[in-house]
């Protein structure tokens, strides 16, 4: 029966819940099936928060953090487009996205990793996609900093990204990596996902088209969310 | 047709970016869902996320979605007219655990919206759990156990088992300021809470 407006999560894309290598997924993983859910309006309706949501400086990490300076750090914007998997646009979406200051520390407390704050940046921000699905931040690029998983364990640098679009069923949070990262083959939840080309698809691309002269490097990243099977509804 | 953007873990560090409230920063949503002017019955969710041991989970995020007091969504896809939409209500709340695990909602009790075939859905909202050591967030629904009877028609509710059908009814205690839920969410064990392929 295909009678779904939403393409269903598709779990050869997706990490699995319970990961030998990600050891806190042991206790916190679900290990009861996942019962299926028919689609009615609870789920073809969700949060709506576009440019009412953001302020003028929520797009640039390198200034909304700033009290008395620049922060510290190679400059860079990140830049893409929000696609469903039709290939469709996803206009008008918010994005909210967070990172480790240049030396691998966030302003979190928990985070005591003995690295330096960075008194100039706060680390997060905002943005919301144009009529083409298209978004644009300006930041640090992120250190990569230690965890607990297992000896020697570092996180490669990446920036954590939420989003809505369409509905409650197109949620997503992930995290975008940079490429040529010599972390990212043993780091366990990058490899979590299963598949390869799927990981491939978190990773960046160096763009010189988006690379700012004297300025900031330039890094593109697109994101796909659930397809959609009617005309979608834009907020 | 292009594939799915994986998902990854919200990871332990994210509350100065989505729930900032304690870093001086405004979030997009709290867990106070209502003003004064907002139409319905106060009501207070309240629960704590629990690991396979039964420890408290303390750095989860938790979303819930809702219909208004009236059962209608505000988003373009609830295009039903004829039930009024709440100017004081978007129906939407995030929060964050504390040491603890726990969390609450202040929100109204939602309204009966429409499910499969149009047969009414008992009152329910939609929840969504994040967490450190989640590589893909949960998705549940809280439903109401002063609502037997609406409970007893859902279709929902009826395809799951029923021992474990209860862990989604949070169980209402009636206090000065009005009905507080019970709902405890067990990402894993024995009494893991139902979690749906959404």
């Amino acid at each position: 029966m295909n009678d779904r407006t939403y393409n269903p999560r598709d779990w050869t894309q997706h990490p699995p819940y319970l990961d030998e290598g990600y050891k806190s997924t042991g206790l916190r993983a679900p290990k009861k099936p996942l019962v299926p859910l028919p689609e009615t309006l609870s789920e073809l309706t969700g949060p709506v928060f576009g440019h009412e949501a953001v302020q003028p400086l929520d797009n640039d990490l390198t200034r909304n953090g700033a009290v008395n300076g620049a922060p510290l750090g190679e400059r860079i914007v990140v830049a893409g487009r929000v696609l469903d998997e039709n290939g469709r646009p996803v206009p008008n979406t918010l994005i909210e996205v967070w990172q480790a200051n240049a030396a691998g520390r966030y302003i979190h407390r928990a985070d005591q990793h003995n690295a330096p704050l960075d008194p100039n940046f706060f680390g997060a921000g905002r943005c919301v996609t144009d009529a083409d699905g298209g978004y644009r931040f300006m930041s640090i690029k992120p250190g990569c900093y230690p965890w607990e998983n297992h000896n020697k364990a570092f996180r490669p640098a990446h920036i954590h990204f939420s989003l809505f679009g369409r509905c409650f069923l197109t949620r997503l949070v992930t995290q975008m990596y940079f490429p040529g990262d010599p972390l990212l083959p043993i780091d366990p939840i990058f490899m979590g996902i299963p598949d390869e080309a799927a990981r491939g698809r978190l990773i960046s691309k160096y763009s010189l088209d988006l690379t700012e002269h004297g300025h900031a490097l330039g890094f593109e990243f697109d994101i796909v969310l659930r397809g959609c099977n009617a005309t979608p509804f834009e907020g | 047709m292009t594939k799915q953007t994986p998902s990854q873990t919200i990871g332990p560090f994210f509350a100065y970016g989505l729930t900032p409230e304690g870093y001086g920063r405004k979030g997009i949503a709290g867990n106070v869902l209502v003003t004064p002017a907002t139409a319905g019955e106060r009501i207070r969710i309240e629960g704590r996320v629990l690991d396979g041991k039964g420890a408290p989970v303390n750095d989860a995020m938790i979303e819930i979605w809702q219909a208004n007091a009236a059962g209608r969504y505000r988003h373009a896809g609830d295009a039903r007219d004829a039930v009024p939409l709440d100017p004081s209500f978007t129906g939407f709340g995030r929060t964050l655990t504390d040491e603890t695990g726990a969390f609450r909602f202040d929100t109204i009790k939602p309204g009966r919206v429409p499910g499969r075939g149009n047969a009414l859905q008992a009152p329910h909202i939609g929840l969504i759990v994040l967490a450190r050591g989640m590589p893909n967030h949960a998705y549940s629904r809280i439903y109401f156990s002063d609502e037997a009877q609406a409970n007893g028609e859902d279709a929902v509710l009826a395809v799951l088992d029923p021992a474990r059908r209860k862990t989604l009814i949070a169980e209402r205690r009636n206090e000065a300021g009005g009905g507080v839920y019970r709902f405890d969410i067990r990402l894993q064990g024995d009494d893991e809470t139902v979690f749906f392929d959404a």
